[in-house]
């Protein structure tokens, strides 16, 4: 519209380079301030708290959660709203379950056998995207019932089903408010930001204090990490559609309803699609934690591997739990640039309408046959590779310990000496005050008066929760996974981003790193490095990297080509082209993929703490295990929510900054 | 020309400020500030500035101005796709300002339609059913609104297109979808928002013409936005020219070139060919002392280009008369001071 | 558009009339045996020895009493929260859990103590073992801090490491080595697996490693940790849990039930509260499961043909 009427000042370089040098200087100030009154006031107020002691504040968390179990049988909140949630989600979970994985009464198979299901599900692939992915799909299937965890695979796809379903239900109409009332949007995005960096650990003890163990408890455990997607990418879908048409459709006197129901949202379809791929995907990532409540499924198979440390069996469910990600994942995709290209080309519809309706008919039959014969209704055999899997995992873990195992402690101590000693050393021995006014300054300093606000009440929050030492520990280890994933972020992603061929070769293994359970690789890990805090930082590596690696890539080759051919026609070296044109050209996905890398980070903190990190995240575990420490663990949770908001926001503002010099 | 008929459209007094309060500022010594200043200081904006005029039927009315002028939030506030923050509307005799949704929209559905710089077209719909929208909206049954949608894909010439979509039609054809979409519902008023300013020259010219010949063949009012003066002169029978968001001056093409209200607008019409524009009525001196009254008689209503020949062959300046009244004589080398741009 | 909705629309009804008539056929699959004794839901913590109790009570109520047996993976924490509302009727081992005891079996009434499994759970320091072949004196809690150094590790600084384990178990290590005043610093390795990797991989490189462990364990069979002697046990001294500066009581493992299961009469209870048997027996049956990778049914299987008068005994014949 011709209502910008700002007129931008002709030279705009000089000031953007000055703004860029005062930036250098401002932090380099913030820098040597910090550092000269952290070693001064080294040792004051730095708010330690033994692992036994509480604040009054934890204490009063106890006291909450106490309550909700004293009062649950009798408070009308519990009898007549949570309860009936809880009866409902359980019988939809049911429900799911006994159509796909669980006998009835006295038989044997569930409604649908094994052979009913991968007919049916390979036709309503081949239907939503291609044959290809159909094929996929019935291969994957197989897979999972030669790995010899077929019931247990649909039954993970059963809770995964509930808890993605029940996440569109509430997460599209909320999206798509939020992508109508920016007002709406503005109210929630903090409440979403909450539930996505929210250690899930933190809430499997309230939650099964609300809604008891049981399937209820598992989905809406997986429910509040697979909603905020949805709902997010529902409203970027609805931000995407260009305004003109809507405006268009008005002023043709279409009602706000008509508008949306025929032109918003037919073309929001393809990204609201990627939005439920998301979503399946996060639901997919809770398979093993919510085992920890008693989620049937490939989840609960890699918890009790995990008790006798036998990383084959976790292996064989980890890799389940990869294959039932690769079939979704890739089926979803393919349906949703299907909903593309339905948009532009013509299909023959008359001839698809009748593929379409003798794949129902054939997948009628194979649902009869799973009924009728036992070799269709339960998967045969007892998992034929499966076995023979877990073995070659042992040895080769075996082997690998047996080699390796020389190198990993001069590894281990070089990483923890050189970097995360120094780091932590310097974070927990300065006074808080310091610390937190350093963190309001980078808030200033890259994102204004608002950042810094924001900085400032989660410092705060901080302090409040009584766990500002905690913090400060993890938050040395946080940084120095962080910077190690960028570094191989960028490392791999130049390499990925500048070749097709190595694309197409590790682009799948960053998939399977950021779907395998944590818990199938800790053992092996903590094998090699030991109970150590740098354990704890390669397991968050090996969750991060991927993400990181990804957006390095997609930043490189994005490069415009107009930039690398001119690079090339100046005459630049192969590495003169990479470390001075390409990732220049792609500074904001440097920092996106630093400020995802903080983010994914954090997430596996509470894992960390698993494996000997120690910190918020210890807490946050043994919050989850000891009664009394319940309090204790709700506010490390809180602390790693604040911590993270805060990281995000000024990792977001520098990568805001660096589009504004980017387009210049 | 059209005054004597009432107008069709008459717009009073309409403001539009964005920013908070916006009704404060108008009436606030703080309205004559300028643009820069005022929104330093209040963080407001006035796109639209005390802005009448009347459309009669049948008339095509530009607005013209450069890029954040105000004229399409201007067209926007004549829909009402923008409220206006003060002023009055009214669309033969209703006030528009006053009605409630539901008339508002019944008279975008029926009444009048709009065309807008980037097509707004629905890329999930073939061109028949983006051009057949608003008659679904209007409850028109399938097989009735196709029909009517393919007569109207036939008047802006792209029959055989109704089951292609958007994107597979060149700039010039999405628009000429744009149009049709405008006409299917047989609109009183078209508003066409810098509707050709995304295409190229070659095709923009003869997006004109189709403008010129829907006109000619339908008779619509319209209101026509642009940037660009030889589309206004070209289209319009009246245009107004737009600047800060006030309307600087209105008036037919020959008398902007002729008579520019101020330094802006005469530096606007400056490089423009006026001998395209000006007709003889303009240029028309009274006869000097002892100049010869014999010459070939012409009337005052034809442009100075289409005259230029006749003038320039005959020997004895030309007389404009009117009614049997002489208006005055023009000689070859008053056409060539046109011409050469130093006359006026 | 109008073309797909159509197309959905069909296949929405194809979907219906096959699961309207997938429901209304008949099941053709042979049915399970009969259940007797109903259903009884039981706890599964998370360690090895428990997974022992699991396997073979749970074998005895399938095979003998024709039970049917769900299994709960469930912290011990959420275990007790299951009994008032029914979803857990019995935890096979318990270790101690004074707080939970007296919330759900003194207060709420929720729960009964079904007394000992037999087993007796020794909680207290270890260290692994080749350090005492090298340094026999280190058993001795009063030598700690002449080896202190030998335990110092990236995680520890100045000080030796002491390796505690799973936080769901209550442990005074951080006080004991306070008030010992031990030069030792307690490293959280955060879960069980983190500590028995963590002892398994110094004993295979014969690394320094000392801390936090209890029988009966599997893992004692493989790496036999041996036990560091702490100022002995007396009633009361580890009251407060800041000035502790004793070992840990012996821990009489014992069995807990929901009040309403008890009640029910079902045969399964009378198993249950009849579960008793030896550390030795406990640690056979966890060895078959952990290092011998079996099924729990088999590995019971073994243990219950090998033991027909205890399972007699229980069953209350």
């Amino acid at each position: 519209m011709s209502t910008t009427l700002l007129s931008r000042p002709s030279n705009e370089s000089k000031p953007a380079e000055k703004k860029r040098s005062k930036l250098g200087f401002r932090l380099s100030i913030l820098t040597c301030v910090f550092l000269f009154f952290a070693i001064l006031l080294r040792g004051i107020a730095t708010l330690p708290l033994d692992t036994s002691s509480l604040t009054p504040f934890q204490n009063w968390l106890n006291s909450v959660s106490d309550w909700i179990g004293n009062n649950r049988t009798s408070n009308p909140i519990f009898t007549f709203f949570i309860n009936i949630i809880r009866d409902s989600i359980n019988s939809f979970v049911t429900g799911i379950q006994y159509v796909i994985s669980q006998p009835i009464g006295n038989n044997s198979a569930p409604l649908i056998g094994w052979f009913g299901i991968v007919v049916l599900l390979s036709f309503v692939a081949y239907a939503v995207a291609n044959i290809r992915i159909a094929i996929l799909v019935a291969s994957g299937l197989v897979a999972l019932g030669l790995l010899g965890f077929w019931q247990e695979s649909m039954d993970t796809l059963a809770l995964t089903l509930a808890a993605v379903v029940l996440a569109l239900i509430v997460g599209i109409p909320l999206g798509i408010c939020a992508g109508l009332f920016p007002r709406f949007e503005k109210l929630i995005t903090p409440l979403l930001d909450f539930a996505q960096v929210m250690p899930t650990f933190v809430y499997l003890t309230p939650v099964t204090l609300f809604f008891l163990i049981g399937p209820a408890s598992a989905t809406i455990v997986t429910l509040v990490y697979a909603l905020p997607p949805a709902l997010r990418i529902t409203a970027v879908a609805l931000h995407e559609v260009p305004w003109s048409s809507v405006e268009a459709a008005i002023s043709m006197g279409s009602t706000r309803m008509q508008a949306l129901r025929k032109v918003q949202l037919p073309q929001a379809k393809r990204t609201i699609v990627v939005g439920i791929n998301q979503t399946i995907m996060a639901a997919l990532s809770m398979v093993t934690i919510a085992a920890l409540i008693d989620a049937p499924g490939l989840g609960k198979v890699v918890i009790r591997a995990l008790e006798s440390l036998d990383i084959g069996s976790s292996f064989q469910a980890g890799l389940g739990i990869v294959i039932l990600a690769v079939v979704l994942d890739r089926t979803t995709t393919a349906a949703a640039s299907k909903v593309d290209a339905e948009m532009t080309l013509a299909i023959s519809h008359k001839r698809h309408r009748q593929i379409l309706i003798a794949g129902g008919v054939l997948s009628f039959v194979a649902i009869i046959f799973s009924r009728i014969f036992t070799w269709a209704g339960n998967f045969p055999g007892t998992g034929f590779i499966g076995s023979d899997i877990a073995k070659y995992t042992d040895n080769a873990t075996n082997w690998f310990q047996a080699h390796f195992v020389n190198y990993t402690d001069g590894i281990t101590n070089a990483v923890s000496y050189g970097l995360i000693n120094p780091l932590q050393s310097i974070l927990t021995n300065s006074p808080w005050f310091v610390t937190g006014i350093a963190f309001v300054g980078l808030g200033i300093i890259f994102g204004g008066k608002k950042l810094g606000i924001i900085s400032s009440v989660c410092v705060l929050g901080i302090v409040g929760t009584g766990l500002w030492s905690d913090t400060m520990a993890t938050l040395a280890s946080t940084l120095v996974a962080a910077i190690l994933t960028v570094a191989i972020g960028i490392i791999f992603g130049v390499w990925i981003g500048r070749s097709k061929r190595a694309d197409r070769i590790i682009r799948p293994i960053l998939d399977a790193g950021q779907v395998l359970p944590a818990f199938v690789y800790l053992v092996p890990f903590l094998g090699l490095f030991g109970a150590t805090r740098f354990t704890a930082i390669l397991a968050a590596i090996v969750y991060a990297a991927p993400a990181s690696i990804k957006l390095m890539a997609d930043g490189i080759a994005g490069v415009p080509a107009t930039i690398t051919e001119a690079g090339i026609a100046a005459g630049s070296s192969k590495w003169q082209m990479i470390i001075k044109v390409q990732l220049p050209s792609a500074r904001r996905a440097l920092a996106l993929s630093t400020n995802q890398g903080i983010i994914y980070v954090l997430a596996m903190v509470v894992v960390g703490g698993l494996v000997g990190a120690g910190g918020l995240g210890y807490l946050v575990v043994a919050g989850f295990a000891q009664i009394s420490l319940t309090g204790k663990g709700l506010a490390a949770g809180l602390a790693i929510v604040l911590l993270g908001i805060m990281l995000d926001r000024i990792t977001q503002a520098i990568a805001a900054r660096s589009t504004l010099q980017g387009n210049k | 020309m059209l005054d004597s008929q009432a107008p069709m459209i008459s717009v009073r007094n309409m403001w539009k400020v964005f920013g908070a309060n916006p009704e404060q500022i108008i009436g606030n010594p703080d309205a004559d500030l300028t643009r820069q200043e005022l929104r330093a200081k209040t963080g407001n904006t006035i796109a639209v500035r005390d802005v009448s005029f009347d459309v009669a039927p049948g008339e095509v009315f530009v607005v013209m101005g450069l890029s954040g002028s105000g004229k399409s939030t201007l067209v926007r506030c004549m829909t009402r796709l923008i409220e206006p923050t003060r002023g009055e509307l009214r669309f033969e005799g209703e006030d528009i300002l006053q009605v409630d949704e539901k008339r508002l929209r019944e008279l975008r559905k029926t009444r009048f339609s709009m065309v807008f710089q980037h097509f707004g077209l629905l890329p999930h719909r073939k061109v028949i059913d983006n051009v057949a929208y608003s008659l679904e909206i209007n409850g028109v049954g399938k097989s009735e609104r196709h029909s009517r949608a393919n007569e109207v894909i036939e008047l802006v010439g792209l029959q055989g297109y109704g089951q292609a979509y958007p994107e597979q039609l060149s700039g010039g054809m999405q628009q000429r979808v744009g149009l049709a979409r405008a006409l299917a519902v047989d609109p009183q008023v078209l508003f066409l928002d810098e509707p050709f300013s995304a295409l190229d020259p070659l095709i923009r010219r003869d997006m004109q013409a189709e403008v010129i010949r829907l006109h000619h063949q339908l008779g619509k009012t319209m209101v026509f936005i642009t940037h660009d003066l030889a589309e206004a002169v070209k289209l319009g029978d009246r245009i107004a020219i737009m600047r800060d968001g006030a309307v600087v001056q209105i008036g037919t093409p020959e008398e902007l070139v002729a008579k520019p209200a101020d330094d802006y607008v005469a530096n606007f019409v400056r490089d423009f060919p006026k001998s395209q524009v000006l007709t003889l009525r303009w240029i028309a001196r009274p006869p000097a002392i002892g100049e010869d009254m014999n010459g070939p008689i012409l009337p005052p209503t034809i442009t100075v280009n289409n005259a230029t020949r006749q003038i320039v062959e005959s020997n004895l300046p030309i007389r404009v008369m009117e009614n049997g009244n002489l208006l005055g004589v023009v000689t070859s080398q008053d056409v060539l001071n046109v011409i050469s741009g130093s006359e006026l | 558009m109008e073309l797909k909705t159509r197309r959905f629309r069909r296949g929405t009804a194809l979907l219906l009339a096959v699961s309207a008539m997938t429901f209304a056929f008949p099941a053709a699959l042979p049915a399970q045996a009969a259940a007797k004794c109903g259903t009884v839901n039981l706890a599964d913590n998370a360690w090895v020895g428990y997974e022992a109790d699991l396997a073979v009570v749970s074998y005895v109520l399938k095979n003998s009493l024709g039970c049917k047996v769900v299994v709960k993976n469930l912290s011990e924490e959420v275990s007790w929260q299951g009994f008032p509302t029914g979803q857990v009727d019995a935890i096979l081992e318990n270790w101690g859990h004074a707080d939970l005891a007296t919330k759900y079996i003194t207060q709420q009434k929720a729960a009964v103590d079904l007394g000992s499994t037999g087993n007796n759970g020794i909680i207290g320091w270890y260290v692994v073992p080749w350090m005492v072949a090298k340094y026999p004196d280190i058993t001795n809690w009063k030598n700690l801090n002449k080896y202190a150094s030998l335990f110092k590790t990236s995680e520890s600084g100045s000080q030796g490491a002491f390796l505690d384990g799973d936080p769901s178990y209550v442990t005074n290590d951080a006080a004991i080595v306070k008030n010992l005043k031990l030069n030792y610093k307690v490293i959280f390795t955060g879960s069980e697996a983190a500590l028995i990797t963590s002892y398994r991989a110094a004993q295979a490189q014969k690394k320094p490693a000392i801390g936090y462990f209890y029988e009966p364990q599997w893992f004692l069979a493989e790496v036999p940790l041996v036990h560091i002697k702490l100022p002995a046990w007396t009633q009361g001294c580890d009251a407060d849990p800041k000035t502790v500066a004793c070992d840990y009581p012996p821990y009489p493992l014992n069995k807990v039930a929901s009040a309403k299961f008890m009640n029910s009469g079902s045969p399964a209870a009378t198993v249950i509260k009849n579960f008793k048997w030896t550390n030795a027996d406990q640690n056979s049956v966890a060895k078959s499961l952990a290092v011998g990778k079996m099924k729990d049914d088999a590995a019971a299987k073994i243990w219950v043909t090998a033991h027909p008068a205890i399972v007699k005994q229980w069953l209350g014949n």
